[in-house]
């Protein structure tokens, strides 16, 4: 899976579990200005752990600020090569 | 600026009779019920006479014991709180939201308000407008689904909403996030008793001077297939299947209530404020009464003994004589119990006058609102005084020979009244009685 598809797959579930106008998640768009607070984002990680099977650390959360970390995050987690 | 145009809050006048008090008047009113949405569609509703109560899919495949409840019909809470929201609240805090929203804008609270946030009050000082609402169970919902999660995948995909989501206090909040207002903040839980509760405090609290404006009211949407089986296996549902007349307050062949979900909100405000900003009055909260049984957790005693105690305390605090009152609106929920009491203790509060006295309860079309009900009822009690129309009792078609009222039936009485006592009483023996005026 390359970082755009994974981008995608995190979009796709921002869109249509959490009600994010998709034209609006760009990699550098932050959570917060998604309208995604703090307890909005652990609640992403359980749907991505959920469909994409990725497990998101508690300890990794502080690395994410935008949609862009969150894929890195991933990326990282899987080794994914992008 | 909004100091220089509204009057000072009037200090708490302890002691010198009701008739000092400032008034409480009602200048908004939002409802959203199984008889309809908002307060036109509801009161026209409950005029209909209708029974609201339908077959419910959810209960039926979870073999519940008892499958009729009264939901909210025409309700899509994506489109009209954003997703954001949506996802983010329960269903009773869903409901408030909207029934709020209704009653802010009837009080013209949020005049020139934004797209973003269309329901912040605008207009007066938001420091000073509290929230006060009832509930009796909260995000039961989330409850139910989160520990179904948590069963099935284990801690770790509990929600983190699930706390902020199921709480009772959160319908407040929301209110309060949504209207800006940051005056106190308050939930009430006196079970069915909730609502009336609510908007009584609310009461106490305006003449206190502490605030200016009151948003009060009552939530619930409690229904799920577990408090479903748990109010059936104590035997306080109807397990009548004919939704037109499950729900019969007062019927010699009463077996329970039906479970319905909804909520209502009142926007309440000190009379010399209200007039100071040009507001119409809808009409007026004279008086609240509050008091428990202490004596059964669930069941009354039989004489009512505790709910004369509110009634009095209601009529009392209004500064009104029984034979002042035209119509009651009853807690009447149907079940045995609740119905034969309250009609004795109709009788010690009134006396010879309870003869003159139109009964009703809604219930008969509404189902049970539970920490709802007392708020609905009070929309619907001054739906009353508005109009001179008291509504029937429906579901009703032989009335007990042991309940001694005036009980409306089969079709809406045309009705002057200057004074409606609405009565809620909870589980817990809790007990709140109001009194509405024009």
């Amino acid at each position: 899976m390359t970082r755009t598809d994974i981008h995608a797959q995190l979009s796709g579930i921002l869109t249509d579990q959490f009600g994010v106008p998709a034209d609006e998640i760009t990699e550098d768009a932050t959570f917060e200005a998604l309208g995604l607070d703090s307890l909005d984002l652990v609640e992403v990680t359980l749907v991505i752990d959920e469909e994409l099977g990725i497990r998101i650390p508690d300890e990794k959360l502080g690395d994410i600020q935008t949609t862009g970390d969150a894929v890195t995050v991933l990326i990282d987690l899987t080794k994914v090569d992008a | 600026m909004l100091r220089d145009v509204l009057p000072e809050p009037t200090p708490a006048d302890h002691g010198n009779g009701a008739q000092h008090r400032p008034d409480v008047v009602v200048t908004g009113m939002g409802a959203i019920t199984p008889a309809g949405r908002g307060v036109a569609a509801t009161w026209a509703g409950v005029l209909a006479g209708k029974g609201a109560a339908t077959l419910d899919e959810s209960l039926v495949e979870a073999g519940s014991p008892v499958t009729l409840t009264a939901r909210v019909e025409d309700f899509d809470a994506d489109a009209e709180l954003g997703r954001g929201t949506s996802r983010r609240q329960d269903r009773f805090t869903q409901l408030a939201l909207l029934a709020a929203r209704e009653a802010v804008a009837q009080a013209g609270l949020n005049a020139g308000a934004t797209d973003e946030q269309p329901d912040a009050v605008t207009v007066v000082d938001r420091d000073r407008v509290g929230v006060l609402l009832g509930s009796g169970i909260g995000g039961a919902q989330t409850w139910d689904e989160t520990y179904a999660t948590y069963l099935e995948k284990g801690p770790g995909r509990v929600s983190p909403l699930f706390i902020p989501k199921m709480l009772s206090n959160t319908a407040a909040g929301a209110v309060a996030i949504a209207t800006g207002a940051r005056g106190p903040n308050l939930t009430v839980n006196t079970a069915c008793a909730a609502g009336a509760s609510a908007i009584g405090t609310a009461i106490q609290l305006l003449r206190s001077g502490a605030v200016d404006v009151v948003l009060a009211g009552g939530v619930e949407a409690g229904i799920t297939p577990l408090s479903v089986a748990a109010f059936a296996n104590m035997g306080a549902l109807s397990k009548n299947d004919d939704p037109t007349t499950a729900s019969r307050p007062f019927d010699v062949d009463r077996d329970g209530f039906v479970m319905g979900e909804g909520a209502a909100v009142l926007v309440l405000e000190r009379a010399d404020h209200a007039t100071a900003r040009g507001a119409e009055v809808l009409g007026r909260v004279a008086g609240y009464g509050a008091s428990a049984d202490a004596h059964h957790a669930t069941a009354p005693p039989e004489d009512g003994a505790g709910a004369v105690l509110a009634m009095r305390r209601a009529l009392e605090d209004a500064g009104l004589e029984p034979t002042a009152i035209g119509h009651v609106n009853a807690h009447g929920t149907s079940t045995p119990l609740n119905d034969a009491a309250e009609s004795t203790a109709l009788r010690t509060v009134l006396g010879d006058h309870t003869d003159h006295v139109a009964v009703t309860s809604t219930k008969g079309v509404t189902g049970h609102l539970l920490g709802a009900a007392g708020a609905v009822e009070a929309v619907i009690a001054l739906q009353v005084l508005r109009t001179g129309i008291v509504p029937a009792t429906a579901g009703l078609r032989s009335q007990d020979p042991d309940i001694h009222l005036d009980v409306v039936t089969d079709e809406p009485r045309e009705l002057q009244v200057d004074a409606v006592l609405s009565n809620s009483f909870g589980f817990g023996g809790q007990n709140a009685a109001l009194v509405l005026t024009r």
